[in-house]
């Protein structure tokens, strides 16, 4: 199961969080990854809203032949988004758990600001001790 | 039997059954209705409060990690509000430790039984803070005991994962601070509170196996190490 990249944005839309786990990606600018969360956060609101079946949710998985995104969006408005390979089962999984990463050593670290760029070292450690062994 | 006179009061949860003794006070229970909007007290449908518990029925509880988690997290940012330097933090967490200390080892040392024996000898009480306590506040013992070479009054306790710190990661300007000051806060009191006074710092030490071992440093005074002399 390949994971190629991870991002987090917060309520408003903004990025907090990007993570490559694969070296053979595109290395976009730090501008161009903000341009495209907020481009992500106002396509998945759209989406949304344009469903014909009422009452559903936004945008929770683009696919092509090339890559996978999976949007995890939680109920207080922070979207996870992970992007892997074709035909991956089981995204869902992984979802779950980088949430529950996100639980514990962002949420629980008294030195993060809420909405603010995750700079927890913990964090990182964590996130890079469950994705690699799964390359 | 009972003499008015005397300092010492008996203990009894209703003074009005102590024998030979014609009280006028009211029973516990029936003075506190008149009592509970003024006090912080929190009072079961029963009338009882918490002092009207055992002291041992909640020795086998455990406490949510998360519950803690957040409420250490709470604490870290109330002290960083009042405090302008990382050494003042580390001095913040030491007293909220210090006050808990205190009275977590008149409760260990109640829970000793009538057995125990009161530690004199240095090396008896450090055991009793590395297994003792460190048992009840983490549910393991602490991980080594080490005396320093170069000072003869300064004593190490190791913990390579310290319990406390699980989920908190300090950013790279405070790479000095160790939020486990608030363990060697606790260490700190129940050292003052056997007659051992001395000085208790946490210091984070990188070690390849352990890369969150957190070392106290226990420095203790003149007196300490000339009565442990005495004694030898």
């Amino acid at each position: 199961m390949v994971i190629l990249s991870i991002l987090i944005l917060n309520k408003a839309g903004g990025l907090i969080y990007q993570r490559d786990f694969n070296e053979g990606l595109n290395k976009l600018s730090s501008n161009d990854y903000l341009v495209l969360a907020g481009t992500f956060h106002g396509v998945h609101a759209i989406t949304s809203r344009i469903s014909p079946v009422p009452g559903s949710g936004g945008l929770e998985v683009l696919e092509s032949d090339q890559f996978r995104v999976q949007c995890f969006q939680t109920l207080t408005g922070t979207k996870f988004l992970i992007f892997a390979e074709p035909h991956q089962p089981n995204i869902d999984v992984i979802c779950r758990r980088v949430y529950e990463l996100y639980a514990d050593y962002v949420m629980k670290n008294p030195f993060y600001q809420i909405e603010m760029p995750i700079r927890c070292e913990q964090f990182d450690r964590q996130l890079v001790a469950y994705i690699k062994p799964k390359q | 039997m009972s003499n008015l006179n005397s300092p010492f009061v008996p203990f009894s949860p209703n003074p009005s059954i102590q024998s030979g003794v014609p009280t006028t006070t009211p029973p516990l229970s029936a003075s506190k209705p008149s009592q509970l909007g003024s006090s912080n007290l929190r009072y079961a449908s029963s009338r009882k409060s918490i002092y009207d518990r055992h002291l041992n029925r909640t020795q086998r509880s455990e406490l949510s990690k998360a519950s803690f988690a957040f409420l250490f997290g709470e604490m870290i940012q109330y002290a960083q509000k009042q405090v302008l330097g990382i050494q003042d933090l580390e001095k913040k967490l030491n007293i909220q430790g210090y006050a808990i200390g205190q009275r977590l080892f008149e409760l260990l040392l109640y829970r000793e039984g009538r057995s125990a024996k009161r530690e004199t000898r240095l090396l008896g009480i450090l055991q009793f803070i590395a297994q003792t306590l460190y048992r009840h506040l983490f549910g393991k013992s602490a991980d080594g005991l080490e005396k320093s070479r170069e000072h003869e009054d300064e004593y190490m306790l190791i913990d390579h994962e310290p319990i406390v710190n699980s989920y908190i990661s300090v950013p790279k300007e405070m790479s000095q601070l160790n939020c486990a000051a608030f363990v060697a806060g606790i260490i700190e009191a129940v050292l003052d509170g056997s007659l051992f006074p001395c000085r208790v710092t946490a210091h984070s030490v990188f070690s390849e196996q352990f890369p969150f071992k957190t070392v106290f440093l226990i420095k203790f005074e003149e007196s300490v190490l000339e009565r442990e002399a005495v004694l030898q």
